[in-house]
């Protein structure tokens, strides 16, 4: 073991050491896609999941040779304190048949006198449930603008996917609420 | 080998002739220091100076918190700058118990175990000249100082609702993001990232200078446990601290630079921050207290006079430690909709720590069973450690269960917990460290009686604060907040007392010091007798300025516990 030798030893270990170190920045920012991924994946943290009309159609007949359970459901909207508009189920709970496709209807008022476009937020309570709650339409996929004073009619067109009565997690599950939150779409927030 | 040390040799005798304790003057010393000893020195001094202020917040935090009501905090608003009302005066408690947190953590204990015994004693231990890159280790001290002022500086910017930052030491978004207007939070987390950076640096260091600088024969499992322990806490400030510099790069870009990685506005997630910042957070508290681990059972073997129990448990423990420690860090966030079976598993991975943590509680135990002890300051802040640690520990499994975190989390039992663990455990470790290797350091003896007093005030104090703040917290009392309903009051006051004791005691530390370098007798290379057998103890007190240049020999016939018998005599 030469001096010389032990120069190279001491960079190739400080070199790994900090690779290692830059890896793990890296896996930093790596976790803001790979987090979004897991929720919209396994419905962690209550994260519904978007389905397609086939999907839809598949479910029906599921929940019908299931026996056509029914299950409650409660609809939840609040706004972002800066957020100007009343915002609220037409129908606070609605009972669906289990893989039945159902609409819900929100109704948003924009009682400001300037334009505001929003975007929202949603998940579902109790939060095992998100793996089965499907949207196939939503006021939530896209932002919405509302004209000062102007009202709308929003709809969410979902079903509860019947692979929940299989899930022991889901036993005693006779609610779910689907929550949505409004905020200023941040290209309007200037 | 051989030639190793004789090129040395020869090397030195060119330039230096061989004059091993020839020093640089003052200024090139302590201001561009390349010595591992002197930069171990300026990290002990900074790490004091940072634990007086820190310190002295948890003070004006006592004594605040002495009696139901606002009775200060408005005066301290004014006092940094502030408007005394309400709303400024609440907001400088969330910045002082930010800036106790923040200091403690990354400006006490940090830079006191890594920076200051790791510098100085890790070199020593493993028989190298020096650390493995001098001028980087110079520019990890100056980072943290930098940081440091980073940090201070925040004090005197506005945060939002007035000066400081009151965010907590966890940052937590959307508080530290839409939640504090002005340049305080940013300079905080400003102050993280010079912190970090510099111990990213620091830990490449250590684990470039333990895996190729030790001594010939030093073979890993000849290590003593002290480098084991430094070994693996810069393993895990390498892999949890760039973590770290994400989530808060993320928040400065969020508050500054509109992007939205935790503003659900535009698509981001709050609990996102908490998932990385406990990620760096869970391995960060055993970074705190591993070099503890380490210094402990350098200690406790001395002063038994036996070898550490079970050495290659103790070795792996720490490294199993440090591997579950990644693994655990959703028990901090029980609380933000966690569904069952992922409780389930963090509750689970959470109490595998204890084994290990068991394992190294058992063998210090074990080690002293049948030894001959000398309750010499060291070895009563050890034995003050292990009982204390082990208490938190107790705590923390209890803790570690997910069904009973939601009834106490943020509450003071938690507050209670980490400071049995971390200002117990870790700062008592500091102090057993502190007492060891002092005459090492200085050349001169401490007052054994001062020491031992120092232990038992600063023992009851501790005590008295922080074992009450159990009953607070299973009674409900909520941390991070200034004031409490009249029903806390009794344990709260008790409390505060404790907080006294501790403080006077702490005088009898600097009174200590002060003692040795007017008055201490002169220290012998070994003041600790037979039982202490690491390299260190076969140089000078102080030692010389450059050391090993002939190489230590550890031979076969040495064992993990005994590097010095018939070692090579460390010549200067």
């Amino acid at each position: 073991m030469t001096a010389a030798t032990l120069e190279t030893r001491k960079n190739r270990t400080a070199l790994l050491a900090l690779g290692g170190a830059l890896a793990m920045l890296g896996l930093g920012y790596a976790a803001v896609p790979l987090y979004e991924l897991f929720c919209q994946v396994t419905g962690f943290g209550g994260t519904t999941q978007r389905a397609s009309e086939s999907d839809a159609a598949l479910a029906e007949r599921l929940g019908a040779s299931a026996g056509g359970k029914t299950i409650s459901i409660r609809f939840d909207g609040t706004t972002a304190g800066d957020v100007p508009w009343s915002f609220r189920p037409e129908q606070v709970t609605d009972t669906v048949s289990i893989g039945q496709r159902d609409m819900a209807i929100y109704l948003a008022k924009n009682t400001s006198d300037e334009t505001i476009t929003g975007t929202a937020t949603f998940n579902v309570e109790p939060e095992q449930a998100g793996a089965y709650f499907n949207k196939i339409q939503c006021f939530c996929f896209t932002e919405q603008v509302l004209e000062p004073g102007q009202e709308v009619r929003m709809p969410v067109l979902y079903f509860v996917d019947p692979k929940a009565l299989d899930d022991p997690n889901m036993e005693g599950v006779e609610q779910i609420t689907l929550s949505y939150t409004f905020h200023r779409a941040l290209e309007s927030a200037e | 080998m051989a030639t190793t040390a004789d090129s040395f040799q020869a090397h030195t005798d060119d330039h230096a002739h061989n004059h091993a304790d020839h020093k640089p003057g003052f200024f090139a010393r302590w201001f561009m220091s390349t010595n591992h000893k002197d930069i171990g020195t300026l990290y002990l001094i900074f790490a004091i100076i940072a634990g007086i202020i820190g310190g002295a917040i948890s003070g004006i935090m006592r004594m605040e918190l002495a009696e139901p009501g606002i009775q200060y905090l408005q005066w301290w608003a004014e006092f940094m700058g502030g408007t005394p009302d309400f709303d400024t005066s609440l907001h400088m408690w969330n910045v002082f118990i930010t800036a106790h947190g923040l200091i403690m953590v990354f400006f006490m204990v940090m830079p006191a175990m890594i920076g200051g015994f790791g510098n100085w004693f890790v070199p020593l231990m493993i028989g190298a000249p020096d650390m493995a890159f001098p001028r980087m280790n110079n520019v990890s001290f100056w980072l943290t100082v930098a940081g440091f002022v980073s940090l201070l500086f925040s004090l005197f910017v506005p945060g939002g609702t007035g000066p400081g930052a009151g965010v907590g030491w966890t940052v937590y978004a959307p508080l530290s993001t839409t939640g504090s207007q002005g340049p305080a939070v940013d300079f905080a987390i400003f102050s993280l990232h010079l912190a970090g950076a510099g111990s990213i640096l620091g830990a490449t260091n250590f684990i470039t200078t333990i895996f190729n600088m030790r001594a010939p024969g030093m073979t890993l499992h000849k290590m003593p446990l002290f480098v084991w322990s430094v070994l693996v806490t810069a393993f895990l400030l390498l892999l949890a601290l760039p973590v770290l510099a994400a989530a808060i790069t993320m928040l400065i870009t969020d508050r500054n630079f509109g992007t939205t990685f935790f503003d659900p506005a535009g698509g981001g997630d709050p609990v996102l921050y908490q998932h990385l910042f406990w990620f760096f957070g869970h391995p960060e508290v055993y970074i705190m207290i591993l070099p503890g681990f380490g210094m402990i059972s350098q200690i406790v073997s001395t002063f038994s006079r036996k070898p550490v129990f079970g050495y290659l448990g103790m070795a792996y423990a720490m490294v199993a430690i440090g591997v579950v420690g990644f693994v655990v860090w959703a028990h901090h966030m029980y609380t933000v909709g966690l569904d069952v079976n992922t409780k389930m598993y963090f509750t689970a991975a959470t109490m595998v720590i204890a084994v290990p943590t068991g394992v190294k509680i058992f063998s210090w135990i074990a080690t002293m069973w049948g030894g001959s002890i000398e309750f010499k300051s060291p070895m009563v802040w050890a034995i003050g450690m292990i009982f204390l640690f082990t208490v938190g520990g107790v705590t923390g499994v209890y803790l570690a269960n997910g069904g009973i975190d939601d009834v106490v989390h943020d509450t003071y039992f938690v507050v209670a917990h980490f400071h049995y663990v971390l200002s117990m455990g870790a700062v008592f470790s500091l102090f057993a460290g502190f007492y060891y290797w002092f005459p090492k350091m200085s050349g001169r003896m401490h007052s054994e009686l001062l020491s031992h007093l120092h232990f038992w005030g600063f023992f009851i104090g501790v005590n008295v604060i922080f074992f009450p703040q159990h009953f607070l917290g299973l009674q409900g009392m909520p941390r991070r907040y200034p004031d409490y309903a009249d029903a806390y009051t009794y344990w709260n006051e008790i409390s505060s007392l404790g907080y006294t004791i501790m403080a006077l005691s702490m005088v009898l530390f600097f009174v200590n010091i002060v003692y040795a370098f007017v008055a201490g007798k002169k220290a012998a290379d070994n003041p600790w007798g037979e039982g202490a057998t690491t390299l260190e103890w076969s140089l000078s007190s102080p030692p010389p300025f450059h050391q090993f240049e002939t190489l230590p020999v550890i031979e076969d016939h040495h064992t993990a516990h005994d590097h010095m018998s018939e070692a090579k005599p460390a010549t200067a």
